[in-house]
């Protein structure tokens, strides 16, 4: 299970690497999405530094669809389901392998935009170990659901508004937790951040869970 | 002959039973309204908006029956393959969407008068929202337009995952409300001390409810039941047909 995962995850890192598809066009919107924040909210109120954590963690979600539309589109073109359903792979293993892809490319863009923020928004950061755990969860946490509802989506006519109905919903706790979170953290009292993050790590072992027994139903269909 | 008896059948959704079961509804209903629109008396604090939650209370106890019956007609169907808890699920879920509706208008109705305003980023006003968006995510998926089987394997799994979901939002919505103020809007509302009459009415209203949420839940059962038969005797229907016109030319 844990070698197809491996393999899996390097196929559409690699792919990545090829196409440079996020790099190219998801994380420009991310930093899109933050320059629009500022638009929308006078920065000179300071309204946008009281709001950064969430900001951010929206910015993060909007372009995580992004991201899990192109690596759920990687499989729906030219019969990849069969391909994949065909292959002997184990189906928790594929499940594990994209979970493990997108994760590593959202963790990336994180980074990225944890600097953008940093250096647009004028925060300051304080608390790293607990801004770096809640990363690691709620980046778990979101690519795990996606990825399991990506797959319920794909391969419809009506994916792509599909998914964000199916998804955000689900979500509102990771971007609840992660919010609060971040402003712990930022504020100087980190212990308010960590009940957050036990939630969050429930909420990332359920659908880790889910999506290791879930993926094999949903594979075989059709 | 045969034919003729299937018609029959399937001119309408109702038995006997669930005849009983409707009459049985409205005689509720009707006492639901006598309780609790005349002889209840007024709230000491809220007033005559009181009367609301005789309806607010018992409609989000049979959305979150609703639920359950979702979540468990899923697991049930992934397991054992079994497509009467698969239609237990999709029926349930719609009706539950409904009073899932009802939950959140009556308690605008009544917030506005009581809080003097509509909505209040309260932990159970906001999970009961989050509630109807991931009911109507399970809706979106189990109404495709795609293969019978696609529709259904991929709602059973947001099905499954409905209940899960809800219990997880709930926690951190109070978890992110009580951070910043207690919960004590309800407090006087629900939780607070009813007794006489009044207690009496809610009492009916749970019965009330509960017994159209039965009649409803078993009606719409047995129409998504007709409908799969629907489908598969149309598909029967349209290969005899083809096969008609094959042998005629």
């Amino acid at each position: 299970m844990l070698r197809d995962a491996l393999l899996i995850a390097g196929k559409d890192l690699r792919l990545e690497l090829r196409s440079r598809v996020a790099l190219n066009q998801v994380l420009p919107f991310a930093l899109l999405v933050l320059v629009l924040f500022a638009f929308a909210l006078d920065p000179d109120r300071g309204l946008l530094a009281r709001a950064t954590p969430g900001l951010y963690w929206v910015a993060v979600l909007f372009s995580a669809l992004l991201a899990l539309q192109r690596s759920l589109s990687v499989e729906s073109a030219d019969g990849n389901r069969d391909a994949l359903r065909l292959s002997g792979l184990d189906p928790a293993g594929i499940f594990l392998g994209k979970v493990l892809a997108v994760a590593t490319q959202l963790a990336v863009l994180e980074v990225l935009l944890g600097v953008g923020v940093a250096v647009l928004y004028t925060t300051r950061i304080t608390g790293w170990v607990l801004l770096a755990v809640t990363c690691v969860v709620a980046t778990a946490s979101i690519a795990a659901a996606g990825t399991l509802f990506g797959v319920v989506a794909a391969g419809l006519r009506v994916r792509e508004t599909l998914l964000p109905l199916l998804l955000l919903p689900v979500l509102a706790p990771v971007l609840i937790g992660a919010t609060r979170a971040f402003e712990a953290a930022l504020a100087g009292s980190p212990s308010e951040g960590w009940p957050w993050v036990g939630l969050m790590g429930v909420f990332a072992s359920l659908y880790i869970v889910a999506g290791v027994f879930g993926f094999g139903p949903l594979l075989e269909e059709s | 002959m045969t034919t003729e008896a299937h018609r029959q059948d399937i001119d309408s959704t109702g038995s006997n039973g669930t005849r009983v079961l409707g009459i049985a509804a409205l005689i509720a209903m009707a006492a639901l309204a006598l309780f609790g629109l005349v002889l209840s008396p007024a709230d000491a604090n809220q007033g005559e908006v009181v009367r609301i939650l005789y309806v607010h209370v018992p409609s989000a106890t049979v959305a979150y029956i609703g639920c359950f019956l979702t979540t468990i007609g899923s697991a049930v169907y992934l397991w054992r393959r079994s497509r009467w808890w698969e239609l237990v699920a999709y029926a349930s879920a719609e009706i539950a969407t409904v009073f899932t509706s009802i939950v959140l208008v009556t308690g605008m109705i009544w917030g506005r008068p009581t809080w003097g305003v509509y909505w209040v980023w309260d932990a159970r006003l906001t999970s009961t929202a989050m509630l109807l968006l991931l009911l109507l995510g399970y809706l979106a998926v189990r109404r495709l337009p795609a293969d019978h089987e696609v529709r259904t394997r991929r709602a059973a799994i947001v099905g499954l995952l409905l209940v899960p979901n809800v219990i997880i939002v709930r926690q951190s919505v109070q978890w992110w409300r009580t951070l910043h103020q207690k919960p004590t809007l309800l407090a006087n509302g629900v939780g607070a001390k009813i007794e006489g009459l009044m207690l009496f009415s809610l009492f009916v209203g749970f019965i009330a409810i509960g017994l159209v949420f039965a009649w409803l839940l078993i009606h719409r059962f047995r129409l998504a039941w007709l409908e799969d038969q629907l489908d598969e005797a149309g598909l029967d229907v349209a290969i005899a047909e083809r096969r008609a016109e094959g042998a005629a030319s």
